[in-house]
């Protein structure tokens, strides 16, 4: 099966990026395909290469980095949202890929689910 | 994975307004993604549930706190062929709110007919 | 269709709101502060069993560990993340944020 993500919610701030993150890893696991894990609303902020968390913490962002060097699950930034909270190609994590909601609309179409998480 | 030509591919997407506007960003996003998935020939509709129905309140006047008002552009959406906007009795009712304090023409009608019309849809997306 | 609900019943009116749109038969699978929903003889005790009549509950194992929540409510299956998984590949997906 084929399924997209949609993450609306920031790192650390809210469990949702822990739970998508948690999620995609069991889904690839039973065989499934992640396309791509869509970033939007403060959802954007996981997508900063900047993250330096202590290091008996869980790194978010290199987390989503291995899905997708793993995984080949693409990582997308809603562009005006990312432009919004000043995050452009600068600032983003390897494989991180900055693009417009089309993108988002093409993942429901072309996928068998979407499944959001957020706050 | 399979090459898919988009434009053979209807899908129902329904869009459910949870939260109220300004106070948070969602709405105002939400909205943003519902226009652009309308211009790619989706089957669109859109659910105002609980403080989502606030979203569509007349007489909204953001001047004063400098943020961007948007209560109009929900009656712009007809012009991008989003003409499903459905609200939620229950949620109107307990805002003390009737069908004449909204901006825009709409259908309201019980969470159990908007219930139903979830199961139906391929994608739900809460904002 | 599956509904998820990941707020604490106690600060949210996610999960009232969203039973009065449960189709019959649709599973409901509480995560992250949802799962406090499913803590037994809690104040939302009542309503959660009146949903149970008419659809099947389940609440991910990892978060009811994580909040120290081991006396649930009867009736309520606990899934890891491969079990939500599973319940994916059966039902379209309503997350109630």
């Amino acid at each position: 099966m084929n399924i997209g993500i949609l993450l609306k919610e920031g790192p650390y701030n809210h469990q949702a990026s822990d739970t998508a993150y948690k999620f995609a890893e069991a889904a690839i696991k039973k065989g499934h395909t992640i396309d791509a894990v869509f970033f939007y609303n403060d959802g954007v902020n996981n997508s900063t290469g900047n993250m330096e968390p202590p290091q008996d913490d869980r790194h978010i962002g290199n987390r989503w980095v291995g899905l997708c060097q793993k995984n080949n699950v693409k990582m997308m930034v809603c562009i005006a949202a990312a432009k919004r909270r000043g995050i452009n190609d600068d600032v983003l994590i390897d494989c991180g890929e900055i693009t417009g909601l089309g993108n988002l609309t093409d993942i429901a179409i072309r996928n068998d689910r979407l499944v959001t998480f957020g706050d | 994975m399979e090459e898919f030509d988009d434009d053979e591919i209807v899908k129902k997407i329904m869009h459910v307004m949870r939260n109220a506007p300004h106070g948070t960003i969602y709405t105002y996003e939400g909205l943003e993604m519902i226009l652009i998935m309308a211009a790619y020939d989706q089957d669109i509709s859109v659910a105002f549930v609980d403080d989502g129905v606030y979203a569509l309140k007349k007489g909204q006047d953001t001047a004063g706190i400098e943020v961007k008002g948007f209560a109009k552009t929900f009656l712009a959406l007809d012009g991008y062929d989003v003409e499903k906007l459905y609200v939620d009795q229950v949620s109107l009712e307990e805002r003390g709110l009737t069908e004449d304090d909204l901006v825009v023409d709409v259908e309201v009608i019980s969470s159990a007919e908007i219930g139903k019309m979830m199961t139906e849809q391929d994608v739900v997306i809460q904002h | 269709m599956l509904h998820t609900i990941n707020k604490s019943p106690f600060g949210s009116n996610s999960f009232e709101t969203s039973s009065r749109f449960f189709q019959p038969g649709d599973p409901i699978l509480f995560i992250e502060d949802g799962v406090y929903t499913v803590q037994a003889d809690n104040k939302f005790s009542k309503i959660l069993a009146e949903v149970q009549q008419n659809n099947p509950v389940y609440a991910l194992s990892p978060d009811l560990d994580a909040r120290g929540i081991g006396n649930i409510a009867d009736g309520v299956t606990t899934i890891d993340y491969e079990g939500f998984v599973e319940l994916v590949e059966e039902h379209q997906v309503n997350s109630w944020l």
